[in-house]
């Protein structure tokens, strides 16, 4: 796909949409469209987390291994929403599986990439690490309120 | 005194006596969630009717009464039935119940989801595990005159796969009357493959016309605070927000106090609410 068709895809997913140009062209440099069949995994705990999604079409289910008890399926991850951030924090490495549930069109950022450029232009830097920072407040609301198990009587 | 007040007087009175109904069926939905069907056990003719999102209290003779949500279609004659979640004494008890048991019905009670208001709009239902079932008779009401409607969304989120309510009717429901239904659970195996999450993330994944949009929101109450907070978030102005609360009641007409909520009481003033007159008390801890 060319750069041109890229930023257009960029400048539809609600993560990056309305970014500067300049930084949209940043992002342009370091990104892909990727494609997964259902039942493919994106990524696997404990490998090395060199990359991100932005998710476009499909979801993906994330998987932990709780001991006996088998994969655990905690969360889906849908259109319009970003899978991991463990590329932004050392040691860069995956804590969760991610799995295709539905066929799986995303576009892939690579975080060492993107890394290099929010070091060098800390502008840029802070703009992604904002935007990354309501996601992780959304997941972590999320999570607090699976924990309360707030259907459970068990 | 005058007609109406002898009228009153005799509402003050027999609101607290019981019809006698016996179960015609049980229904098992999930592990700990039970619908029962009832018909009429005494000699009382008139044919029992309510609106949806009211409410019954059910007395198990020798054991207590419970306030119950009923959740069947309440245009369709001699169906009444309750979807109940097996928690307490009285609730046991009714699980246990068999075809031809009696038990009392005082009902019903309560402010009921606003059907006709919602009329020419787009509906947004959001439902939190048991929460589902005081809503099914709003969506039966809302498919009786479907086309006066425009989009129906039901957001659905229960505990597990296991733990959803009316799942073939969730089906029937997306393809007979046009109901985009989107279920979430907290927590799966892999055999699920539709959404995992609380309800609130379901929002990400609709779209919503805010204006002509009408919500009715019921599930645990943690659940609706977060569930409005993305509604307001999205535009929907708070006079089109409803929910539907839940407090332990005793009289279910407002006597016993059993059930206050701020200067409301959930029996009589609800359980079904504008936001606007709650919205003040909804987030404090100490009500």
């Amino acid at each position: 796909m060319q750069k041109e068709d890229l930023t257009d895809v960029l400048r539809k997913h609600p993560f990056v949409g309305d970014l500067e140009k300049q930084y949209l062209q940043l992002l342009v440099g370091c990104a892909k469209n990727v494609h997964f069949q259902e039942g493919e995994y994106l990524c696997h705990e404990g490998e090395a987390a060199d990359s991100f999604f932005l998710i476009r079409t499909g979801r993906v289910a994330v998987e932990i291994h709780a001991g006996h008890k088998g994969k655990r399926r905690i969360q889906t991850v849908g259109p319009g929403e970003v899978l991991g951030w463990s590329w932004l924090i050392s040691p860069y490495r995956w804590h969760f599986d991610g799995c295709a549930v539905a066929e799986v069109r995303a576009l892939t950022l690579d975080g060492k990439c993107l890394r290099t450029k929010c070091d060098k232009d800390h502008d840029f830097g802070y703009e992604m690490l904002k935007r990354l920072s309501h996601v992780f407040q959304s997941r972590m609301e999320a999570t607090r309120l699976q924990l309360l198990d707030v259907y459970g009587t068990r | 005194m005058n007609q109406t007040a002898v009228g009153e007087v005799e509402k003050l009175v027999d609101p607290m006596l019981p019809q006698l109904m016996s179960i015609r069926k049980t229904v098992w939905e999930t592990d700990d969630t039970f619908t029962i069907q009832l018909e009429k056990a005494d000699h009382y003719d008139a044919e029992f009717t309510f609106l949806p999102g009211q409410f019954n209290m059910l007395y198990v003779f020798g054991m207590g009464e419970s306030a119950l949500s009923i959740s069947s279609d309440p245009l369709k004659p001699g169906t009444l039935a309750h979807t109940i979640h097996r928690v307490g004494t009285v609730t046991t008890a009714l699980s246990q119940m068999k075809r031809g048991d009696v038990i009392g019905v005082r009902g019903p009670y309560g402010t009921n989801w606003p059907i006709e208001k919602a009329n020419g709009l787009d509906v947004c239902i959001v439902a939190g595990g048991i929460g589902l079932a005081p809503l099914r008779p709003a969506l039966y009401s809302l498919f009786r005159r479907r086309r006066d409607y425009g989009r129906i969304l039901l957001l659905y989120g229960a505990r597990s796969p296991l733990d959803l309510l009316y799942r073939v009717e969730l089906e029937q429901w997306s393809k007979l009357y046009d109901v985009e239904v989107l279920v979430t659970v907290d927590r799966s195996d892999s055999t699920w493959k539709g959404y995992i999450g609380v309800v609130p993330s379901l929002f990400m994944y609709i779209k919503l016309d805010a204006r002509a949009t009408i919500a009715m929101v019921c599930g645990p109450e943690v659940m609706m605070q977060y569930t409005i907070a993305e509604i307001l978030r999205r535009g929907i102005p708070p006079e089109q927000i409803y929910l539907s609360m839940e407090r332990n009641m005793n009289c279910a007409v407002g006597f016993c106090g059993h059930c206050q909520y701020g200067p409301k009481f959930i029996c009589k003033d609800g359980p079904v609410f504008g936001y606007p007159h709650i919205s003040h008390l909804f987030e404090k801890k100490e009500i």
